[in-house]
């Protein structure tokens, strides 16, 4: 057979230039230590700018009680925003998907999915605009309701805000933005039940909420868990839609949920306060972001382990 | 262009467990050599030997040595990548590139490694290759379709293509038919008829009567127990093998009381 | 012959079964959403509330159809429906601010959204007229600088995780990557903030320092995306390609990044399709100017979302010309993020490896 190759095909021993082989590895190996720098970088330099706030004096401080006095509130305001909205979207986000996955007629369901993804892509301002200019006026004539007919509960205490901009309204929109990925994390684990426990339950008779409730949720159960907890770490560093909806004096801790005292959250907080401070402020500001990255990166933390296991689970099946 | 293999003394490791244990052949330029045995023999992991194409896998070695045409694959300052364009292969599930065309993949060969070779030596290649495995007729007019658009017999016709076209000294198949249909499997093998006499063939496979048909020597491959190390257990004219072999171990899988 | 059994095989209980249930016909629960909706009406103007309204349709529809369905069909039925409604209401409740979300914006944003919106800045306006120039310039110079540094760093990164990475610092990448994209985006700002207040001085902001923060949102989306998408090439082809001695990093390049191509392509363009909205950093880093700034390293450098939250928190007089400004800029951000994700679906669709 002729060769039609100039040189033919190299001798079996013959030397072979691996430079651009090791040269492509390395720079991979790099992009990944550019990883570890980067992170190694984001808590140094948090650190850095924390330490400032930490060891001043307390009157120095914002409000001048010292660091904790300053953040301990709005590490209340962000937790307790939070849990409402969670306590929202978890019932919901479980309705959503098991609409999407076990209600909805079939050829809708991809595009019933991409609908609730929309809600993701949305940006935060103008989450916090729809806030302020529609959803806090929608909900006046509620929160006037509850001050005058469920005052005794200690949430619904009035006076009724004029403007609707409350915390229970901040939460609200929170749920909204921690929907999508909520839901996503749940109707892909609906949507892996085993066809088969599905069908023997039918077979028994079962009606389809009693299926759902023999072999959907069982399976995925850590699913729904670990998308909450993303879910959470997502509404706890939320900062334009709480920063706008929010009408709020700040640096106040109450549970009441309609009037116009609200507390603040670390996130809406550096976002008001940042662009007119400076010096010993600003170092304050930062410490409570360092306090806000450590609760998510908890929470997140949390979350991956119990997918990690999950994944680990579902292999053996 | 075809080549002698001689292989001495191999045993193949993965960590520390020993998957083949001391392989010693010949295998004969211009002739089509077949591995027989049950599955988990090991009758694969040494074809990949061949080409140290064992070596992907981390943690995978092997011990011997392995010479084609007097050179010791295996012996120092021998670069894997220079063995594999010279020993090809040929997979069990038809695996062309699906981002390239027909022709594309035919020529991958020379494009992905740099040389630089004009559009019409290009071409040529392409033809002559797609010649040699019998699919030029028929994909002549769809050259720059993607190489996943064809059948799977024709997907594997069109490795060989790819195979062939850096014009290797040898050609390993690993159960090149196992996927395919009885009427591809067939055009496979008048396929491998055909190659053989501008190459050498070591074929992988688990079909005794394909064996029986296209090789000229076949080696039978055993394994005692699950954990223990395969073994060639013996090495003949495939005539031979088939009708009278030496090893009562052959017989019993020949005659299908076990395998 | 004797009839003894073994095994006595007891009688056949005496039982009807009904195979045939009765069901709730149909007009009544047409007639339930009507009823419905009478309720929600007189919810609502009872009680002065929204929420009573919506409550009120709920359980006017709920309530006859469970208590119907318990009476004439059966109890599990009945359970059935009532999770079935119960279904329902959380997807429409889901969906209702997403509607009233996109209906304000484009009915309010359609005001300002004329020429001068696009071809001015703010330079010297109190009130009347002004645009967006310099605040859309601002975002896509912004961006361009992020994704410029992400996009390289984030898919080798992903090529770092799937073909080479193996052992403790694999591990280590992979779990950092995890913590990255957990990490809130106002805490990206004040670490772009920080790093350069070391850098440079507490009182620099530039658009590079923006772009600084939006890196650290943007790279663990691409590694992300990338990891996956490599991940779901099928091993056969890679070695197909060594088997031809090809070397590893060719067919990384040559085979295996082709292949996925189409779906790190749409993880890249969800990922800046992610940060092109994000307000919280630049606030921080970049700041806010009423002018056109080119100059990415030195001032102050407006972008999309902030121009659009200063025009509403500082409108200026009469304010309602700034409430028009953000509501436009507002429109603006959701057109293109929209665009976006629909480009990103296109692409994932059209280019992914063709089959016969």
């Amino acid at each position: 057979m002729s060769t039609a190759t100039a040189s033919g095909p190299p001798r079996l021993d013959q030397k072979i230039s691996h430079r651009a082989d090791k040269s492509f590895a390395t720079l991979a190996t790099a992009s990944g230590i550019f990883i570890l720098v980067t992170l190694a970088f984001v808590a140094i330099f948090l650190t850095a700018e924390s330490i400032p706030a930490l060891t001043a004096d307390t009157e120095e401080l914002p409000g001048g009680n010292g660091f904790w006095a300053y953040a301990g509130p709005l590490l209340f305001g962000t937790i307790w925003a939070s849990v409402l909205a969670m306590i929202v979207a978890v019932p919901l986000s479980i309705g959503i998907a098991l609409f999407i996955s076990h209600y909805a007629p079939r050829k809708l369901a991809e595009a019933l999915g991409y609908v609730i993804d929309l809600l993701a892509a949305i940006p935060s301002v103008v989450y916090g605009l729809w806030g302020i200019a529609v959803f806090a006026p929608a909900l006046v004539g509620f929160y006037q309701w509850l001050a005058e007919n469920l005052s005794f509960i200690p949430f619904f205490a009035g006076p009724a805000s004029s403007t609707g901009r409350t915390i229970l309204t901040a939460s609200l929109v929170l749920a909204i933005m921690i929907l999508p990925i909520m839901t996503a994390f749940n109707r892909s684990a609906f949507l892996q039940t085993p066809r088969l426990h599905e069908e023997a339950a039918l077979a028994l008779g079962a009606t389809r909420w009693e299926m759902i409730k023999m072999t959907v949720f069982p399976y995925a159960r850590s699913s729904i868990i670990a998308g909450s907890m993303l879910g959470l770490g997502r509404a706890l560093g939320e900062t334009m839609a709480v920063a706008m909806v929010l009408s709020t004096s700040g640096g106040l801790v109450t549970f009441n949920l309609i009037s116009s005292a609200n507390p603040s959250t670390i996130a809406a907080n550096i976002a008001l306060q940042f662009p007119e401070s400076s010096g010993l402020a600003i170092n304050a500001l930062v410490a409570t972001g360092l306090v806000l990255f450590i609760v998510t990166f908890g929470v997140n933390f949390i979350a991956r382990w119990i997918i990690g296991r999950r994944a680990e689970f579902s292999g053996a099946n | 262009m075809a080549k002698q293999i001689d292989v001495a003394d191999l045993s193949i490791y993965y960590g520390s467990f020993r998957a083949v244990e001391d392989v010693s052949m010949t295998i004969e330029p211009k002739a089509v050599t077949a591995l027989i045995g049950p599955s988990g023999c090991g009758k694969s992991t040494f074809l990949r030997t061949l080409n140290r194409m064992h070596e992907v896998i981390p943690g995978a070695y092997a011990e011997g040595t392995v010479e084609i045409d007097g050179i010791n694959i295996y012996g120092p300052g021998v670069d894997p990548v220079g063995v594999r364009r010279n020993v090809g292969m040929v997979f069990q599930r038809p695996n062309p590139f699906p981002t390239m065309s027909v022709r594309d993949n035919v020529v991958a060969g020379q494009r992905l490694n740099g040389e630089r070779t004009s559009k019409s030596e290009l071409d040529d290649v392409a033809e002559r290759s797609l010649r040699g495995a019998n699919l030029w007729e028929e994909v002549k007019d769809r050259l720059d379709k993607p190489g996943s658009s064809l059948s799977g017999g024709q997907q594997q016709r069109l490795c060989i293509a790819r195979a062939i076209a850096v014009e290797p000294q040898v050609v390993l198949m690993d159960e090149p038919c196992s996927a395919l249909d009885p009427i591809s499997t067939l055009a496979i093998e008048d396929l491998i008829e055909d190659l053989k006499s501008e190459y050498t063939i070591v074929i992988v496979t688990h079909n005794m009567q394909q064996a029986a048909r296209v090789s000229d020597k076949t080696g039978f491959f055993n394994i005692e127990g699950t954990g223990k190390p395969g073994k060639l257990i013996e090495f003949d004219e495939t005539q031979k093998m088939f009708s009278n072999p030496s090893n009562k171990e052959t017989e019993d899988y020949i005659s299908g009381r076990f395998g | 012959m004797t009839t003894s059994t073994r095994f006595p095989v007891p009688a056949a209980p005496e039982r009807t079964i009904d195979v045939v249930q009765p069901s709730l016909p149909r007009a009544f629960t047409f007639g339930a959403m009507g009823f419905a909706l009478v309720v929600g009406v007189g919810a609502y103007l009872l009680l002065g509330n929204y929420v009573a309204g919506g409550v009120g349709v709920f359980l006017g529809y709920l309530i006859p159809v469970y208590v119907a369905s318990r009476v004439r069909e059966s109890k599990r039925r009945a359970t059935d429906r009532f999770w079935t409604i119960v279904m329902t209401a959380a997807f429409v409740i889901a969906v209702t601010p997403l509607i009233s979300l996109l209906v304000t914006v484009v009915m309010e944003g359609a005001a300002r959204f004329d020429v001068e919106f696009f071809t001015s800045d703010m330079r010297g306006v109190a009130g009347e007229g002004g645009g967006a120039l310099h605040a859309i310039i601002g975002t896509f110079m912004i961006t361009s600088l992020a994704a410029v540094i992400s996009i390289p760093v984030g898919i080798m990164t992903g090529v770092y995780l799937v073909e080479y990475g193996r052992g403790p610092l694999a591990r280590g990448v992979t779990f950092l990557v995890d913590v990255m994209t957990g990490i809130p985006s106002i805490v990206a700002g004040l670490f772009a903030f920080a790093l350069f207040a070391f850098l440079v001085g507490p009182q620099y902001r530039s658009g590079f320092m923006g772009a600084i923060a939006l890196t650290v949102l943007m790279i663990p989306t691409v590694v992300r995306a990338t990891e996956e998408m490599l991940k779901l090439v099928p091993n056969e082809l890679r070695e197909a390609s060594y088997a031809l001695g090809v070397q590893k990093w060719r067919t990384i390049t040559r085979v295996v990044i082709p292949t996925a191509l189409a779906g790190i392509v749409t993880g890249v363009v969800l990922a800046i399709a992610r940060v092109i909205g994000e307000t919280a950093p630049l606030l921080l880093a970049a700041g806010f100017t009423s002018t056109v700034n080119w100059n990415p390293f030195e001032g102050r450098m407006t972008a999309l979302p902030v121009y659009s939250y200063y025009q509403y928190v500082t409108p200026g007089f009469p304010p309602e010309t700034g409430f028009e400004r953000s509501w436009t800029a507002a429109l603006v951000l959701v057109i293109i993020v929209l665009g976006l994700n629909l480009f990103a679906r296109w692409v994932a669709v059209r280019f992914s490896p063709k089959k016969s």
